[in-house]
């Protein structure tokens, strides 16, 4: 009942607070895409460079988060952004491109070898081939890659809070450092929720662009 | 049209170079069906894919209408050549209106006359235009995918078609009956192809002209009739099969050994045949009966000629003693 008071009482700062995260969230995994889906789709020329590439992100996968902010605080503090925002954002953008890379590479290579002789024999320059055939048929699978990048950065952003970044972490950082339960369960309920709606919002993304040739039952009038 | 003019790939392998298709040279005509025919690995394929450059010839020229192509852009090249492989390798995101204009496009034709082109191909390769042009191809047969495999190679009419086993995947209902669609369909298209199998019978079926590979040579390149009449050697023999003189029945029609008139001989006891069919059946005829002819008839049922049991031996032998 407190809690539900604290939460009612304090819907503008959570309110405020979401949209921090947010913001850090969505500009690291909009950086991710547009570094990770060329990665992806590059190593897959090589089956080295892939392994190494990896090998590289499954790397930055182990690392605490909590250990990267400290990396990045000594580097950063060089330009005056130790703390904050800006670190936030680079650890968050670091977490989420293996999943997208992975996930791009996969699909990329699970292309029918048949469709690629068949694009490559009429006459597809590379850029062609890519753009109309793989990778509409890769999509799918490239955004699935997406969402789990969002899902990981939801959880890793909360942890940003330690370094002053904001966020939905906030809650839960002073609800630990003042022993108040209200703010540690508003944290958590409003990131478990966040998680939740933007896995849901990007399955259904997921959906739509989806080729039509591409799903299993279509419904035909 | 197309000429071969001792092509040569070989691989580098860590056991020596292994060469796959070793100096062939033939020449296929204008409007012809030339088959590649041998054993898997026998180089059929590789040198069927190196005249649209999927894979670079080590030595040799290949001279498409009198060019060198050599000379040509590769992407430039295939975009004028059909090409058809077994897999079909139709893309599944593009619905078959939209697979048929895969190449239009490239070329830069505008979406109205892309539609139009692929309902007249899908109509031409007997698929109603209205029941498949918005389909995709998950959901098509394997006869109608391959349909829409050939549509899609003959989009921009290009007068080349190189067909890579494009049949072989289908049921032998379903392959006939294509096999059949698709000689039609050449007769009035009269494309230069060239059509790579490992089954005779398709090759005698399909092919104006065989050429018939051993180990990346190639052994002969001749008619059908001329193949199963004289092999060039033992390889070609045992693989054109013992049976080869019943393949050769089915290269002749009746009304090539039929004697023009009724002369009352006919066995009215046996079913009589058309001036049109191949010479199996007659020969089935002869064999289940101990007639000595038979009679010939028109579409209105009259007899208008008799085929003799000698006349069909003849034709046999004739061409084996050439």
């Amino acid at each position: 009942m407190e809690t539900l008071a604290f939460i009612l009482h304090n819907l503008p700062a959570i309110g405020e607070r979401t949209v921090e995260h947010l913001s850090i969230v969505s500009v690291a995994v909009g950086i991710a895409i547009i570094t990770g889906v060329p990665i992806g789709i590059a190593i897959t020329q090589s089956r080295r460079t892939a392994d190494t590439v990896l090998y590289l992100g499954s790397i930055v996968m182990t690392i605490p988060s909590i250990a990267l902010f400290g990396v990045l605080i000594p580097i950063l503090s060089k330009i005056g952004q130790g703390i904050g925002w800006l670190p936030a954002v680079i650890a968050a953008m670091l977490y989420a491109q293996l999943p997208i890379i992975r996930n791009t590479y996969t699909a990329i290579r699970n292309v029918d070898p048949a469709l690629r002789s068949a694009a490559i024999g009429m006459g597809m320059s590379v850029q062609q081939r890519l753009a109309r055939v793989e990778i509409p048929i890769a999509l799918p699978v490239i955004i699935a890659g997406v969402r789990i990048a969002v899902v990981i950065n939801i959880g890793v952003t909360a942890i940003a809070a330690y370094i002053g970044a904001g966020g939905l972490g906030t809650f839960i950082s002073r609800g630990i450092s003042q022993s108040d339960i209200r703010q540690l369960i508003t944290g958590a309920l409003a990131l478990g929720l966040l998680a939740i709606a933007a896995d849901y919002s990007l399955l259904w993304l997921q959906k739509r662009l989806t080729p039509r040739g591409l799903v299993k039952h279509i419904d035909r009038p | 049209m197309i000429r071969l003019e001792d092509l040569t790939k070989s691989y580098e392998t860590p056991q020596g170079p292994v060469i796959a298709v070793d100096r062939v040279s033939f020449e296929v005509g204008s409007g012809e069906t030339c088959v590649l025919l041998g054993p898997s690995g026998c180089g059929k394929t590789t040198t069927l894919r190196m005249i649209n450059r999927l894979v670079a010839p080590s030595a040799g020229k290949i001279y498409l209408a009198g060019r060198d192509t050599d000379t040509v852009d590769p992407v430039e090249l295939r975009r004028g050549i059909g090409y058809v492989i077994q897999q079909i390798g139709l893309f599944p995101n593009m619905t078959v209106a939209e697979n048929i204009g895969v190449v239009p496009r490239l070329l830069g034709w505008d979406a109205a006359r892309r539609r139009r082109r692929a309902e007249e191909l899908l109509a031409l390769l007997a698929l109603p235009p209205g029941a498949f042009a918005d389909r995709y191809p998950s959901e098509l047969s394997g006869g109608q995918a391959q349909r829409v495999g050939v549509a899609r190679a003959l989009a921009v009419d290009p007068p080349v078609l190189l067909m890579d086993e494009p049949f072989a995947a289908l049921d032998p209902v379903n392959r006939e009956a294509i096999q059949d669609e698709f000689l039609r369909m050449q007769q009035k298209l009269r494309k230069t192809i060239l059509f790579v199998s490992h089954d005779i019978d398709e090759a005698v079926k399909m092919a104006d002209r065989i050429a018939i590979f051993n180990a990346g040579r190639l052994v002969q390149f001749a008619a059908p009739d001329e193949m199963l009449a004289h092999p060039a050697d033992a390889f070609v023999a045992s693989f054109v099969g013992r049976d080869r003189t019943l393949k050769r029945l089915r290269l002749t029609r009746v009304r090539e050994v039929m004697t023009g008139a009724d002369d009352g001989s006919g066995d009215t006891n046996v079913p009589a045949v058309s001036a049109d069919d191949d010479l199996r059946g007659v020969a089935a005829l002869f064999l289940e009966s101990d007639t000595e002819s038979l009679r010939c008839i028109d579409a209105a049922g009259r007899v208008i000629g008799i085929v003799k049991r000698s006349a069909v031996a003849a034709r046999l032998a004739i061409d084996d003693s050439r």
